[in-house]
């Protein structure tokens, strides 16, 4: 039977699906609430932000594509070790890498790039999906939770950047000229800066987003 | 004596995992909506984080950093394992947390059975593996220093999720607009609780 069976294109609507989905509907972050722990320390600035979304989804993309590559062969009672040795090892090289040609960001991203090992959303789609499917969807399936979860990592760091420091990408976008120590009337908001606020922010994501998904809204 | 204290109060209220640095955050959300099951977790945070740090201080001590490895063979000085650390550490806490699993199981059923899942999930806590890696990117000195640096972090941690669930639990009472209830309304309360525990900051004993 296998033989008569049609091969499903790569770029076929399913797999599509897998792409877009994580991006709205089910977003890991204001969703699925996985992988909170280390995105929301690393939106002060957009530049680590964006590092650490691509780190995250190279490390997605990778270990759902192994895991799914062996996931006929990893005995049941073993499975946990098993995806924790995959990601290990895979968070190692990336970070490695980014203290080789980034070292100022992997400085400023500390522990944080160790604890993607940790990072919910990789041991959940792992379980969920990359033991259950052929690679090359869990592979998709990787890249699309870390555009959904780089996604919402963007949009905190470009408002707490603007409004905590005046910059975009460390360009200044407020004109000096406006600061009130040069005359002007704006001064940064200090909050911004400050841990909560990253919290505060996502609060209000999810707020928009399910006033606009009324299907999203919990009992 | 002092610096243990100080080490104690920062790493309780001042770097505190959550409000700081919103490490553990899924099991956070997921299981304070009652504060009877998040007294059950928070204990048994605090307890593996009081055990894996001390033990993973020994590891980086003598296995990783640079000439670490000295008191094997003078010869063996020169090597660097700092970059096994992130594998190391997490072979240590997935062992530490199935052994305390395997200990509560056999002398207190009662308690095994009221933590339930939490348990085992404690492994893939980013909390535990931040603990560590904190511990080493701050050195700390001496082993007493670890140690005291894993309680307080993991107490810091109980106070949280425990104070979190009791608001939560009023918050059924409250009138919220619809798409702001459960998670959109426990992220804001979370930030707010942060901002409260912000006033600790200038503290220096």
């Amino acid at each position: 039977m296998s033989e008569i069976k049609e091969k499903e294109s790569w770029f076929s609507a399913k797999n599509l699906k897998l792409l877009t989905e994580p991006i709205n509907s089910k977003n890991p972050i204001t969703v699925l609430v996985l992988g909170i722990c280390s995105a929301l320390a690393v939106t002060v600035k957009m530049k680590p932000a964006f590092v650490m979304a691509i780190s995250v989804m190279i490390v997605t993309a990778f270990s759902n594509l192994i895991i799914s590559l062996l996931r006929n062969t990893i005995p049941n009672r073993i499975r946990i070790i098993v995806q924790l040795v995959v990601i290990a090892a895979l968070v190692i090289l990336v970070d490695e890498l980014l203290k080789a040609y980034v070292y100022d960001v992997s400085k400023q991203l500390s522990v944080f790039v160790g604890l993607i090992i940790t990072n919910c959303i990789l041991m959940g789609r792992l379980e969920a999906f990359a033991l259950g499917n052929k690679p090359w969807p869990s592979f998709v399936d990787g890249i699309g939770n870390g555009l959904g979860y780089g996604l919402i990592l963007l949009v905190i760091s470009f408002f707490r950047e603007l409004l905590g420091s005046g910059t975009i990408w460390g360009y200044r976008v407020i004109s000096e000229s406006f600061y009130v120590n040069n005359g002007g009337f704006y001064e940064n908001n200090g909050m911004m800066i400050l841990p909560p606020m990253a919290l505060i922010l996502v609060g209000i994501i999810i707020w928009i987003q399910r006033s606009r998904n009324r299907k999203l809204i919990e009992e | 004596m002092e610096n243990l204290i100080n080490i104690f109060v920062r790493s309780v209220f001042i770097d505190n995992m959550i409000f700081a640095y919103f490490l553990g955050m899924c099991s956070y959300l997921a299981v304070s909506k009652t504060v009877k099951t998040s007294t059950g977790l928070g204990v048994a945070v605090v307890f593996v984080m009081l055990v894996t740090v001390p033990v993973n201080y020994l590891m980086n001590k003598y296995l990783l950093l640079p000439g670490a490895l000295s008191w094997l063979d003078p010869s063996f000085a020169s090597l660097d394992l700092s970059f096994l650390s992130f594998i190391m550490f997490i072979a240590v806490i997935a062992s530490i947390v199935q052994l305390v699993e395997m200990i509560v199981e056999k002398y207190s059923p009662s308690l095994y059975n009221a933590l339930g899942i939490f348990l085992p999930l404690i492994a893939v806590n980013c909390a535990i593996l931040g603990g560590s890696l904190f511990m080493q990117e701050r050195e700390y000195e001496t082993l007493a220093e670890a140690t005291v640096f894993g309680f307080g972090s993991g107490f810091g941690w109980f106070l949280a999720i425990v104070s979190i669930a009791a608001i939560r639990e009023k918050l059924k009472y409250s009138d919220i607009p619809k798409p702001l209830r459960g998670l959109g309304i426990a992220f804001i309360l979370t930030g707010l609780m942060g901002i409260a525990f912000m006033t600790f900051m200038g503290i220096k004993l």
